[in-house]
Protein backbone atom coordinates (compact mmCIF):
# COMPACT_ATOMS: atom_id res chain seq x y z
CA UNK A 1 0.00 0.00 0.00
CA UNK A 2 1.57 3.23 -1.25
CA UNK A 3 1.92 5.79 1.16
CA UNK A 4 0.05 9.36 0.69
CA UNK A 5 2.09 11.75 0.26
CA UNK A 6 0.88 15.98 0.16
CA UNK A 7 2.42 17.45 -2.71
CA UNK A 8 3.12 20.80 -2.26
CA UNK A 9 2.47 23.57 -5.04
CA UNK A 10 5.69 26.47 -5.26
CA UNK A 11 3.12 28.78 -3.40
CA UNK A 12 3.35 26.72 -0.55
CA UNK A 13 6.97 25.89 -0.47
CA UNK A 14 7.07 30.05 -0.89
CA UNK A 15 4.56 30.78 2.04
CA UNK A 16 6.63 28.18 4.44
CA UNK A 17 9.71 30.29 3.32
CA UNK A 18 8.48 33.45 4.22
CA UNK A 19 6.67 31.83 7.28
CA UNK A 20 10.43 30.27 8.52
CA UNK A 21 11.68 34.07 7.20
CA UNK A 22 9.52 35.43 9.56
CA UNK A 23 10.68 33.22 12.31
CA UNK A 24 14.28 34.44 11.75
CA UNK A 25 13.63 37.57 11.87
CA UNK A 26 11.07 38.73 14.10
CA UNK A 27 7.21 39.46 13.70
CA UNK A 28 7.23 43.41 12.72
CA UNK A 29 10.17 42.86 10.22
CA UNK A 30 7.85 41.43 7.39
CA UNK A 31 5.12 43.83 6.80
CA UNK A 32 3.16 41.74 4.83
CA UNK A 33 3.71 38.50 2.42
CA UNK A 34 1.31 38.42 -0.79
CA UNK A 35 0.05 35.73 -3.50
CA UNK A 36 -0.71 37.15 -6.99
CA UNK A 37 -1.08 35.41 -10.26
CA UNK A 38 0.76 32.48 -8.42
CA UNK A 39 3.98 34.87 -7.27
CA UNK A 40 4.69 35.82 -4.09
CA UNK A 41 5.85 38.97 -2.54
CA UNK A 42 7.23 39.32 0.73
CA UNK A 43 7.93 43.42 2.01
CA UNK A 44 10.36 43.36 4.68
CA UNK A 45 10.96 46.98 6.56
CA UNK A 46 14.31 48.13 5.41
CA UNK A 47 16.39 48.03 8.69
CA UNK A 48 15.75 44.25 8.22
CA UNK A 49 16.67 43.69 4.34
CA UNK A 50 20.54 42.66 4.43
CA UNK A 51 19.57 40.63 7.06
CA UNK A 52 16.59 38.85 5.02
CA UNK A 53 18.33 39.01 2.09
CA UNK A 54 21.25 36.94 4.09
CA UNK A 55 18.92 34.57 5.11
CA UNK A 56 17.31 33.68 2.17
CA UNK A 57 20.84 32.99 0.37
CA UNK A 58 22.59 31.01 2.81
CA UNK A 59 19.79 29.10 4.61
CA UNK A 60 16.93 29.39 1.55
CA UNK A 61 19.37 28.63 -1.30
CA UNK A 62 18.13 31.73 -3.48
CA UNK A 63 21.32 32.05 -5.06
CA UNK A 64 20.71 34.03 -7.34
CA UNK A 65 19.31 38.28 -7.66
CA UNK A 66 17.60 38.11 -11.31
CA UNK A 67 16.80 41.86 -10.45
CA UNK A 68 16.55 45.11 -8.75
CA UNK A 69 14.53 47.90 -9.48
CA UNK A 70 12.34 50.27 -8.00
CA UNK A 71 8.18 51.05 -8.52
CA UNK A 72 7.13 55.32 -8.07
CA UNK A 73 3.61 55.45 -7.06
CA UNK A 74 3.69 58.46 -6.80
CA UNK A 75 -0.27 58.92 -7.13
CA UNK A 76 -1.16 55.91 -6.39
CA UNK A 77 0.07 56.24 -2.56
CA UNK A 78 0.66 58.63 0.50
CA UNK A 79 2.57 57.50 3.12
CA UNK A 80 5.76 55.72 1.17
CA UNK A 81 6.62 56.54 -2.48
CA UNK A 82 8.31 54.04 -3.59
CA UNK A 83 8.88 50.44 -3.96
CA UNK A 84 12.17 48.69 -4.06
CA UNK A 85 11.42 44.94 -5.90
CA UNK A 86 14.58 42.56 -5.60
CA UNK A 87 13.77 39.25 -7.83
CA UNK A 88 15.34 36.16 -6.14
CA UNK A 89 15.73 32.62 -7.89
CA UNK A 90 16.74 29.72 -6.73
CA UNK A 91 18.20 27.04 -8.62
CA UNK A 92 18.48 24.35 -6.00
CA UNK A 93 14.52 24.48 -5.47
CA UNK A 94 13.32 26.12 -8.47
CA UNK A 95 11.76 28.42 -6.86
CA UNK A 96 10.95 32.14 -7.42
CA UNK A 97 10.79 34.97 -4.63
CA UNK A 98 10.10 38.88 -4.67
CA UNK A 99 10.99 40.59 -1.80
CA UNK A 100 10.46 44.41 -1.63
CA UNK A 101 11.33 47.92 0.27
CA UNK A 102 8.84 50.37 0.78
CA UNK A 103 10.77 53.77 0.68
CA UNK A 104 9.35 57.48 1.50
CA UNK A 105 10.39 60.24 -1.03
CA UNK A 106 11.78 62.59 1.91
CA UNK A 107 14.10 59.61 3.43
CA UNK A 108 15.36 57.86 0.09
CA UNK A 109 17.30 55.52 0.61
CA UNK A 110 18.20 51.61 0.61
CA UNK A 111 21.16 49.14 1.91
CA UNK A 112 23.49 48.23 -0.11
CA UNK A 113 23.57 44.45 -0.96
CA UNK A 114 26.22 43.97 -3.54
CA UNK A 115 27.94 42.00 -0.62
CA UNK A 116 25.62 39.57 -0.70
CA UNK A 117 24.63 39.48 -4.49
CA UNK A 118 27.37 40.73 -6.14
CA UNK A 119 25.12 40.88 -9.32
CA UNK A 120 23.58 43.49 -8.06
CA UNK A 121 25.78 46.41 -8.40
CA UNK A 122 24.67 47.86 -11.75
CA UNK A 123 21.09 47.37 -10.45
CA UNK A 124 21.49 49.50 -7.76
CA UNK A 125 23.64 52.32 -9.77
CA UNK A 126 20.27 51.57 -12.20
CA UNK A 127 18.04 52.62 -9.49
CA UNK A 128 20.47 55.63 -7.97
CA UNK A 129 20.03 56.89 -11.58
CA UNK A 130 16.15 56.44 -12.36
CA UNK A 131 14.40 56.70 -9.21
CA UNK A 132 16.91 58.95 -7.08
CA UNK A 133 16.86 56.57 -4.23
CA UNK A 134 20.58 56.49 -2.58
CA UNK A 135 22.10 52.88 -1.82
CA UNK A 136 23.87 52.97 1.27
CA UNK A 137 27.44 51.53 1.41
CA UNK A 138 27.28 50.96 -2.56
CA UNK A 139 30.61 50.58 -3.88
CA UNK A 140 30.90 52.95 -7.29
CA UNK A 141 27.50 54.49 -7.10
CA UNK A 142 27.28 56.31 -10.55
CA UNK A 143 25.05 56.72 -13.06
CA UNK A 144 24.76 53.85 -15.03
CA UNK A 145 21.77 54.75 -18.20
CA UNK A 146 21.95 58.64 -18.18
CA UNK A 147 25.23 60.74 -18.56
CA UNK A 148 26.95 62.40 -15.69
CA UNK A 149 25.66 65.97 -16.37
CA UNK A 150 21.69 64.93 -16.40
CA UNK A 151 19.59 66.63 -14.41
CA UNK A 152 16.87 64.52 -12.13
CA UNK A 153 16.28 60.76 -12.31
CA UNK A 154 13.82 60.07 -15.58
CA UNK A 155 11.58 57.33 -14.34
CA UNK A 156 10.24 59.54 -11.18
CA UNK A 157 6.50 60.29 -12.09
CA UNK A 158 7.45 63.79 -11.95
CA UNK A 159 9.88 64.33 -14.35
CA UNK A 160 9.24 65.84 -17.34
CA UNK A 161 9.46 63.35 -20.50
CA UNK A 162 9.89 65.53 -23.10
CA UNK A 163 12.56 67.74 -21.71
CA UNK A 164 15.80 67.86 -23.81
CA UNK A 165 19.53 69.04 -22.63
CA UNK A 166 19.31 73.20 -22.69
CA UNK A 167 15.49 73.74 -21.59
CA UNK A 168 14.65 74.57 -18.21
CA UNK A 169 13.92 71.72 -16.35
CA UNK A 170 10.35 72.22 -15.56
CA UNK A 171 7.81 70.22 -13.77
CA UNK A 172 4.95 68.84 -15.60
CA UNK A 173 1.69 69.69 -15.33
CA UNK A 174 -0.80 68.54 -12.50
CA UNK A 175 -3.50 67.35 -15.01
CA UNK A 176 -1.50 63.33 -14.40
CA UNK A 177 -3.02 63.71 -11.23
CA UNK A 178 -6.27 63.03 -12.36
CA UNK A 179 -6.18 59.54 -13.39
CA UNK B 1 30.16 85.95 -68.27
CA UNK B 2 31.89 84.11 -71.16
CA UNK B 3 33.76 81.29 -71.48
CA UNK B 4 36.70 81.27 -71.08
CA UNK B 5 39.46 78.53 -72.71
CA UNK B 6 43.17 78.17 -71.57
CA UNK B 7 45.59 76.60 -73.86
CA UNK B 8 48.70 75.57 -71.91
CA UNK B 9 51.30 72.83 -72.35
CA UNK B 10 52.43 70.33 -69.05
CA UNK B 11 54.92 67.97 -70.23
CA UNK B 12 54.85 68.96 -74.20
CA UNK B 13 51.76 68.05 -73.99
CA UNK B 14 48.89 70.84 -75.04
CA UNK B 15 46.01 70.97 -72.31
CA UNK B 16 42.57 72.65 -73.35
CA UNK B 17 40.71 73.78 -70.21
CA UNK B 18 37.26 75.61 -70.33
CA UNK B 19 35.40 77.10 -67.39
CA UNK B 20 31.86 77.76 -67.05
CA UNK B 21 29.52 80.79 -67.73
CA UNK B 22 27.28 81.05 -70.22
CA UNK B 23 24.13 78.87 -70.91
CA UNK B 24 24.33 75.31 -71.86
CA UNK B 25 23.57 75.35 -75.38
CA UNK B 26 25.98 78.45 -76.19
CA UNK B 27 28.93 76.85 -74.89
CA UNK B 28 28.27 74.01 -76.65
CA UNK B 29 28.31 75.70 -79.77
CA UNK B 30 31.46 78.10 -79.01
CA UNK B 31 33.64 75.25 -78.30
CA UNK B 32 36.05 74.30 -80.97
CA UNK B 33 36.43 70.88 -82.62
CA UNK B 34 39.99 70.66 -80.92
CA UNK B 35 38.39 71.31 -77.17
CA UNK B 36 35.91 68.81 -77.99
CA UNK B 37 38.45 66.26 -78.87
CA UNK B 38 40.79 67.18 -76.30
CA UNK B 39 37.94 65.96 -73.66
CA UNK B 40 37.17 63.29 -75.51
CA UNK B 41 40.81 62.25 -75.19
CA UNK B 42 41.34 62.76 -71.24
CA UNK B 43 38.01 63.14 -69.90
CA UNK B 44 35.61 60.08 -70.57
CA UNK B 45 34.29 59.76 -67.22
CA UNK B 46 30.99 62.21 -66.89
CA UNK B 47 28.51 63.77 -69.86
CA UNK B 48 29.71 66.85 -71.33
CA UNK B 49 27.01 68.91 -69.80
CA UNK B 50 28.28 67.85 -66.41
CA UNK B 51 31.79 68.99 -66.92
CA UNK B 52 30.19 72.64 -68.21
CA UNK B 53 28.39 73.01 -65.35
CA UNK B 54 30.99 72.80 -62.92
CA UNK B 55 34.33 73.14 -64.71
CA UNK B 56 36.29 70.10 -65.92
CA UNK B 57 38.73 69.80 -62.67
CA UNK B 58 36.35 70.36 -60.48
CA UNK B 59 33.84 67.72 -62.72
CA UNK B 60 36.62 65.28 -62.34
CA UNK B 61 37.02 65.46 -58.87
CA UNK B 62 33.88 64.68 -57.97
CA UNK B 63 33.34 61.98 -60.33
CA UNK B 64 35.86 60.63 -58.35
CA UNK B 65 34.52 61.39 -54.85
CA UNK B 66 30.72 60.41 -55.89
CA UNK B 67 31.86 57.00 -57.17
CA UNK B 68 33.14 55.88 -53.74
CA UNK B 69 31.88 56.79 -51.40
CA UNK B 70 33.01 54.64 -47.90
CA UNK B 71 30.79 54.39 -45.57
CA UNK B 72 31.79 54.69 -41.29
CA UNK B 73 30.46 51.59 -39.83
CA UNK B 74 27.92 53.98 -37.55
CA UNK B 75 24.64 51.40 -37.08
CA UNK B 76 22.83 52.88 -33.59
CA UNK B 77 19.79 50.63 -34.17
CA UNK B 78 17.42 48.72 -36.02
CA UNK B 79 18.06 50.80 -39.24
CA UNK B 80 21.71 49.42 -38.82
CA UNK B 81 19.86 45.48 -39.82
CA UNK B 82 18.62 47.25 -43.01
CA UNK B 83 21.71 48.80 -43.81
CA UNK B 84 23.23 45.10 -43.44
CA UNK B 85 20.76 43.96 -45.73
CA UNK B 86 21.80 47.11 -48.25
CA UNK B 87 25.11 45.39 -48.21
CA UNK B 88 24.70 42.16 -49.16
CA UNK B 89 24.08 40.38 -51.71
CA UNK B 90 20.58 41.17 -52.91
CA UNK B 91 20.83 44.48 -52.73
CA UNK B 92 24.64 44.80 -52.96
CA UNK B 93 25.74 48.24 -52.42
CA UNK B 94 28.76 47.86 -54.16
CA UNK B 95 26.67 48.75 -57.51
CA UNK B 96 26.88 52.44 -56.37
CA UNK B 97 30.63 52.11 -55.33
CA UNK B 98 29.80 52.32 -51.85
CA UNK B 99 30.71 48.93 -50.52
CA UNK B 100 33.59 49.87 -48.70
CA UNK B 101 32.53 50.01 -44.85
CA UNK B 102 35.49 51.60 -43.19
CA UNK B 103 36.00 50.58 -38.67
CA UNK B 104 37.84 54.00 -38.73
CA UNK B 105 36.11 57.33 -39.74
CA UNK B 106 39.73 58.30 -40.72
CA UNK B 107 39.09 56.36 -43.85
CA UNK B 108 35.47 56.89 -44.15
CA UNK B 109 33.66 60.23 -46.61
CA UNK B 110 30.06 59.26 -45.71
CA UNK B 111 28.56 58.65 -42.39
CA UNK B 112 25.38 56.40 -42.63
CA UNK B 113 23.77 57.78 -38.78
CA UNK B 114 21.26 54.18 -38.63
CA UNK B 115 19.31 54.54 -35.73
CA UNK B 116 18.02 56.56 -32.85
CA UNK B 117 20.95 58.63 -31.33
CA UNK B 118 20.44 58.79 -27.56
CA UNK B 119 22.11 62.31 -25.96
CA UNK B 120 24.90 60.16 -24.07
CA UNK B 121 25.80 58.81 -27.90
CA UNK B 122 25.90 62.25 -29.24
CA UNK B 123 29.26 63.62 -27.98
CA UNK B 124 30.53 60.02 -29.91
CA UNK B 125 28.77 60.77 -32.75
CA UNK B 126 30.19 64.31 -32.77
CA UNK B 127 33.70 62.92 -32.56
CA UNK B 128 33.59 60.51 -35.17
CA UNK B 129 32.38 62.81 -37.30
CA UNK B 130 34.68 65.15 -36.45
CA UNK B 131 37.46 62.18 -37.16
CA UNK B 132 36.50 62.10 -40.35
CA UNK B 133 38.83 63.75 -43.20
CA UNK B 134 37.62 66.15 -45.59
CA UNK B 135 35.32 65.81 -47.66
CA UNK B 136 32.95 64.33 -45.54
CA UNK B 137 28.85 63.91 -46.12
CA UNK B 138 26.07 62.61 -43.47
CA UNK B 139 23.00 60.56 -44.30
CA UNK B 140 20.40 60.29 -41.69
CA UNK B 141 18.77 56.96 -41.92
CA UNK B 142 15.01 56.92 -40.67
CA UNK B 143 13.08 58.54 -39.25
CA UNK B 144 14.75 58.18 -35.49
CA UNK B 145 17.62 60.13 -36.93
CA UNK B 146 16.31 62.45 -38.98
CA UNK B 147 13.92 63.84 -36.35
CA UNK B 148 13.66 61.52 -33.17
CA UNK B 149 10.33 59.70 -34.54
CA UNK B 150 8.42 57.91 -31.83
CA UNK B 151 11.16 58.52 -29.29
CA UNK B 152 10.15 61.98 -28.77
CA UNK B 153 11.49 62.01 -24.98
CA UNK B 154 14.45 63.24 -22.88
CA UNK B 155 17.10 60.79 -23.36
CA UNK B 156 17.08 60.96 -27.64
CA UNK B 157 18.39 63.28 -29.87
CA UNK B 158 15.95 64.92 -31.63
CA UNK B 159 17.29 64.63 -34.87
CA UNK B 160 21.07 64.47 -35.34
CA UNK B 161 20.89 67.22 -37.64
CA UNK B 162 21.26 69.16 -34.08
CA UNK B 163 24.60 67.63 -33.71
CA UNK B 164 26.12 67.25 -37.46
CA UNK B 165 25.51 68.89 -40.73
CA UNK B 166 23.18 66.48 -42.32
CA UNK B 167 22.96 65.67 -46.09
CA UNK B 168 20.45 63.50 -47.09
CA UNK B 169 17.32 62.49 -44.93
CA UNK B 170 16.13 58.86 -45.59
CA UNK B 171 12.55 58.67 -44.62
CA UNK B 172 11.13 55.16 -43.49
CA UNK B 173 10.64 53.08 -39.73
CA UNK B 174 13.10 51.36 -40.74
CA UNK B 175 13.77 52.65 -44.42
CA UNK B 176 13.99 49.57 -46.75
CA UNK B 177 17.13 48.76 -48.62
CA UNK B 178 15.95 50.47 -51.68
CA UNK B 179 15.16 53.59 -50.35
CA UNK B 180 18.78 53.95 -48.19
CA UNK B 181 19.88 53.37 -52.11
CA UNK B 182 17.48 56.16 -53.11
CA UNK B 183 19.67 58.24 -50.32
CA UNK B 184 22.86 57.12 -51.54
CA UNK B 185 21.73 58.28 -54.99
CA UNK B 186 20.45 61.57 -53.99
CA UNK B 187 23.53 61.82 -52.12
CA UNK B 188 25.60 61.14 -55.44
CA UNK B 189 23.62 63.48 -57.47
CA UNK B 190 24.40 66.35 -54.88
CA UNK B 191 28.20 65.64 -54.83
CA UNK B 192 27.69 66.15 -58.70
CA UNK B 193 27.50 69.56 -58.28
CA UNK B 194 29.41 70.64 -55.92
CA UNK B 195 32.10 72.84 -55.91
CA UNK B 196 35.25 72.47 -54.71
CA UNK B 197 35.91 73.53 -50.74
CA UNK B 198 31.85 74.30 -50.15
CA UNK B 199 31.75 71.17 -47.85
CA UNK B 200 34.05 73.59 -45.68
CA UNK B 201 30.78 76.58 -45.72
CA UNK B 202 28.41 74.24 -44.26
CA UNK B 203 26.98 74.99 -40.80
CA UNK B 204 28.02 72.87 -37.61
CA UNK B 205 26.01 73.73 -34.79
Amino acid sequence: MAEQTQVLTDIDRLLQVAERLKNFLSEEAIENVKVHNGEVTVTVKRENLTEALQYLRDEEKFEMLVDATAVDYMHLRNETRFDVVYHLLSLTHRLRLRVKVSVRSDDAWVPTVCHIYPSANPYEREIWDMFGIHVEGHPNLKRILTYDEFPGHPLRKDFPLFWQPGQPLEKPEEKFEEW
Amino acid sequence: MKVNIIRTTIDGREITIASPGKARGDVLEELDEEMRQVIGRNVLLAKLEDLLNVGIVQAIVNWAKRNSLWPATFGLACCAIEMMATVASRNDIARFGAEVFRGSPRQADVMIVSGRCSWKMAPILKRIYDQMPNPKWVIAMGTCASCGGVFQNYAIVQGVDQIVPVDVYVAGCPPRPENLLHGIMMLQEKIKNERIGEHKSKEVP
